[in-house]
């Protein structure tokens, strides 16, 4: 078999996620090409921040929609972590780090506990998460009853700037070096993103608990006959979930340097994120899709809200604008549907 | 080889919801034999495997393998002690690639991960094993034909380098070639020392492939014996038993019927090439052939579920292939379509016995937008009365029910429509004898009252027993038409594996 063929295979195979992936890059260039400072480090630097959590948040929804299922308790774990982030992760840099490991092992501790309650308690995901996020919320605000908190200051500086201010900020070396002027201008969030993303999804992808959650989704009889760890994948899904929520929590906190138990706001990321899995092209009804077509799925959400900054527009339409982007892009990966030929398929 | 069996069975029963599925059952099975598995459908031949294979848990007995007792919870206990087995309803992942498939459980792998490259290769290879170079090991397995899938479904069973293969028809979609190959590893992996357990439907294929033979009746292990100790008709008279006769009404004089349903050069995608029939009022019509060659989706695309259907179909005075399946059961074509799987397709299990009922009628017991209480009961009771449906309440959920009264309530259903034309398709397929009887009495009733009925059956007794005429399909299109005296097992037998034999009455 020849590589080209192969790679004609990969793409029609992932036509969803190369689509989501031309649609953001189009949107990204047009709206630099607006901005009147656009191509900036500066403007990257500000996107890419008010992007992290939604695109964590997106990659934590698409582990249980791969299953079949919905979480919808991640906004409400994410606000959980940053709530235990805006109280622990200061003092000195043992302290900082150590408020960073309870935060992220509390959200992954909690994302284990909806996979128990899901697998061993025989309840449906959306409702089982419904629930368990109620609970979120309520440590939550248990937590942190008002906004507020307590960030280390250096920490929000450095990991909301470009690299030039990470390795400036705690004197690594001099930040001014030559060989370190083509990386300088990158923005850490991006960063952060791409090496958590990268390091943590590809690689689970890869193992057998990562296939085990496609072929749930795809075909969970087959998958028992199989002789798959079903039970297994499912908590491990969850948990995963867990973790990437509050990876988004524990950036928000201290991009935001605070916390806040905000319900409003956790059921907004909730369904974000449902939105930017959809869009990524991951179905939802299992086994299809992919943790980096959600994260381009939330890039391109968050680039449309950007468009109306800089154009004109009253801030009261975004919602029906972004509804009807989201209807428009949703609708172009259901024409699969029109090709079928035995109405019944359709139900199945 | 030591003197015991590879695998023994003794004792094995399993009952499911009141219906014995197996009794008391001992069976054995030798290392490098090709054994067969004989038996009507219902006689427990899937119920035997899937106990083997790990899927079921045995209400009693004991199982041996390799002289050790086994009690497999799962399949994966089963895979691991080397019992592998090919299912009829596939069990690959649809989104996954062929090379994720073959080794899905048990990938290679390299610090934790899968190897992707090492894992192409296996699969190269097994594929190359049974010929199917033309497959992509890349390609989704949801792109694959079923008869490419079926190869990619053995391809996995052999990577799994099995001791005890059980193929459950596991040739019934493939190619000519590739049933070639299917019986040419079967004879390397009796070299190899491999025992194979056999379920077939396809008397010749059991001929040249297996040494031995087993035959189930009603759950219980009638015989085993070897090849060519018995003959065709003794084998087929150990299948049936002898309760063949007199379960089924008496035919009328066959006579000129007007024909109410007509087929001419029905085509839909590469399954159904040019099939053409009639059925007269007051007639029933068979609809036989191996599973497979088009008679479902015949019947689907006479009730409007399939699109682009070309060919010329005429119920009564109207032409025409209907739209969709409102606008087949309304008049004025009034057809129904009592489909396969009544737990999927034909009942809505969490509802009512009630308003399953009534589901395809509730233009007739409303008014306006809100439903008529007393009219929907007297309709309900009269229905539930008509076809003797066992129920507590008719409120019940219809899952209580036993699978007998389940297929009844979904005639019932479409019986309250007053259909013209009655498409069955197996009507009677998982149900105790005493309903199929019923249910036999009930057709014949309805073609005397007019009705056109056309009836697919995977039972050759009851196309014999209940059909006026017999059409036989083969590769998505009528092949023979058997009526009268014709209609007899060798006919139906020879038809169906599309034998043209002079010696065989066949008109038409």
């Amino acid at each position: 078999m020849s590589g080209l063929s192969s790679a004609a295979t990969s793409i029609r195979q992932n036509r969803g996620l190369y689509g989501a992936l031309a649609l953001l890059v189009l949107l990204y260039l047009v709206y630099n090409i607006l901005h009147p400072r656009g191509f900036s480090s500066a403007v990257l630097i500000q996107n890419a921040n008010e992007s992290v959590a939604i695109v964590f948040l997106a990659m934590a929804q698409t582990i249980p929609v791969l299953l079949g299922g919905l979480d919808l308790s991640v906004g409400a774990v994410m606000t959980l972590a940053a709530c235990i982030a805006s109280v622990l992760v200061n003092g000195s840099p043992f302290q900082i780090i150590f408020g960073m490991l309870v935060t992220l092992a509390a959200g992954t501790a909690f994302g284990f506990c909806n996979g128990l309650i899901v697998v061993y308690g025989r309840l449906q995901p959306i409702i089982a998460t419904l629930a368990t996020g109620a609970i979120a919320m309520g440590l939550a605000l248990f937590i942190r009853p008002k906004p507020g908190g307590d960030i280390d200051g250096d920490l929000n500086w450095a990991l909301t700037n470009s690299l030039w201010d990470f390795v400036d900020t705690y004197g690594l070396f001099n930040p001014d070096a030559a060989w370190f002027a083509p990386f300088s201008w990158i923005p850490v969030p991006l960063l952060i993103v791409g090496v958590i993303g990268a390091g943590v999804w590809i690689p689970f992808r890869r193992t057998v608990m990562g296939r085990t959650i496609y072929a749930i989704g795809s075909a969970e009889g087959a998958a028992y006959m199989s002789g798959l760890p079903i039970d297994r994948a499912k908590i491990a899904a969850f948990t995963l979930a867990g973790f990437f929520a509050s990876c988004g929590g524990l950036y928000l906190a201290i991009q935001t340097a605070s916390g806040n138990a905000d319900i409003t706001q956790a059921g907004a990321y909730t369904l974000n994120s449902i939105a930017a899995v959809v869009l990524g092209g991951t179905s939802l009804l299992g086994g299809i899709g992919g943790a980096i077509g959600s994260m381009i799925g939330a890039l391109i959400l968050r680039v449309m809200s950007f468009y109306f900054r800089i154009l004109s527009i009253d801030p009261l339409l975004q919602p029906l604008v972004e509804g009807v982007v989201l209807l428009v892009a949703v609708s172009l990966g259901a024409f699969g549907v029109l090709r079928i030929k035995n109405r019944l398929e359709l139900f199945r | 080889m030591s003197d015991q069996p590879f695998l023994q069975l003794a004792g094995i029963s399993k009952h499911f919801a009141g219906t014995r599925a197996l009794e008391n059952v001992d069976f054995a099975c030798d290392r490098g034999t090709i054994h067969a598995v004989l038996g009507e459908n219902g006689a427990g031949k899937s119920t035997l495997i899937k106990i083997i294979s790990g899927v079921l848990k045995p209400d009693a007995g004991t199982m041996k393998l390799d002289g050790e007792t086994v009690e497999f919870s799962r399949p994966s206990e089963a895979n691991a002690a080397g019992v592998v087995c090919i299912f009829q309803e596939l069990s690959l992942v649809p989104d996954l690639t062929v090379a994720d498939n073959i080794s899905l459980a048990n990938p290679p792998r390299r610090l934790g991960m899968i190897d992707r490259r090492a894992q192409r290769q296996f699969a190269e290879s097994i594929l190359a094993r049974i010929k199917c170079e033309d497959v992509d090991p890349n390609a989704l397995v949801r792109d694959l034909s079923l008869s490419r899938r079926q190869m990619v479904e053995i391809a996995k069973a052999l990577g799994k380098s099995p001791r005890l293969l059980i193929l459950d028809e596991a040739t019934s979609a493939l190619t000519r070639n590739d049933v070639e190959t299917v019986y040419e590893l079967l004879a390397e992996l009796r070299q190899d020392n491999v025992a194979s357990l056999f379920i077939s439907h396809r008397m010749n294929e059991v001929e040249r492939l297996c040494d031995t033979l087993s035959v189930f009746r009603n759950g219980r292990h009638v015989e085993t014996f070897a090849k060519g100790a018995r003959s065709d008709r003794d084998i087929v008279r150990l299948m049936i038993g002898r309760e063949v006769d007199a379960q089924f009404p008496p035919k009328p004089a066959a006579g000129a019927r007007a024909p109410r349903l007509t087929i001419e050069n029905l085509s839909w995608e590469n399954r159904l090439k040019g099939a053409s029939l009639t059925v007269g009022k007051g007639e029933i019509v068979g609809l036989g052939g191996l599973d497979g060659q088009g008679q479902k989706e015949l019947m689907l695309a006479l009730f409007g579920v399939l699109r682009g259907v070309e060919g010329q179909v005429r119920v009564g005075a109207r032409a025409g292939i209907p739209a969709s399946p409102v606008e087949a059961k309304s008049a004025p074509s009034r057809i129904c379509l009592v489909p396969e799987d009544r737990k999927t397709e034909g009942l809505m299990l969490p509802m009512s016995i009630a308003d399953n009922l009534l589901a395809a009628s509730y233009a007739k017991v409303s008014s306006g937008p809100f439903i008529d209480p007393g009219r929907e009961r007297s309709l309900v009771d009269d229905a539930i009365a008509k076809l003797h449906i066992k129920v507590g309440s008719p409120q019940d959920a219809v899952a209580t029910l036993s699978g007998g009264n389940q297929q009844k309530v979904v005639i019932a259903k479409w019986l309250m429509t007053d259909p013209e034309v009655i498409l069955l398709n197996d009507p009677t397929r998982g149900i105790d004898v005493g309903t199929k009887q019923e249910i036999y009495r009930l057709m014949r009733q309805l073609a005397d009252e007019g009705r056109a009925i056309l009836f697919y059956s995977t039972d050759y007794a009851e196309l014999i027993g209940c059909c006026d005429r017999v059409v036989i399909m083969y590769d998505g299109a009528v092949v023979t038409e058997l009526s009268g005296e014709a209609i007899n097992e060798e006919a139906i037998v020879a038809a169906s594996l599309n034998i043209t034999s002079s010696s065989m009455e066949s008109v038409s």
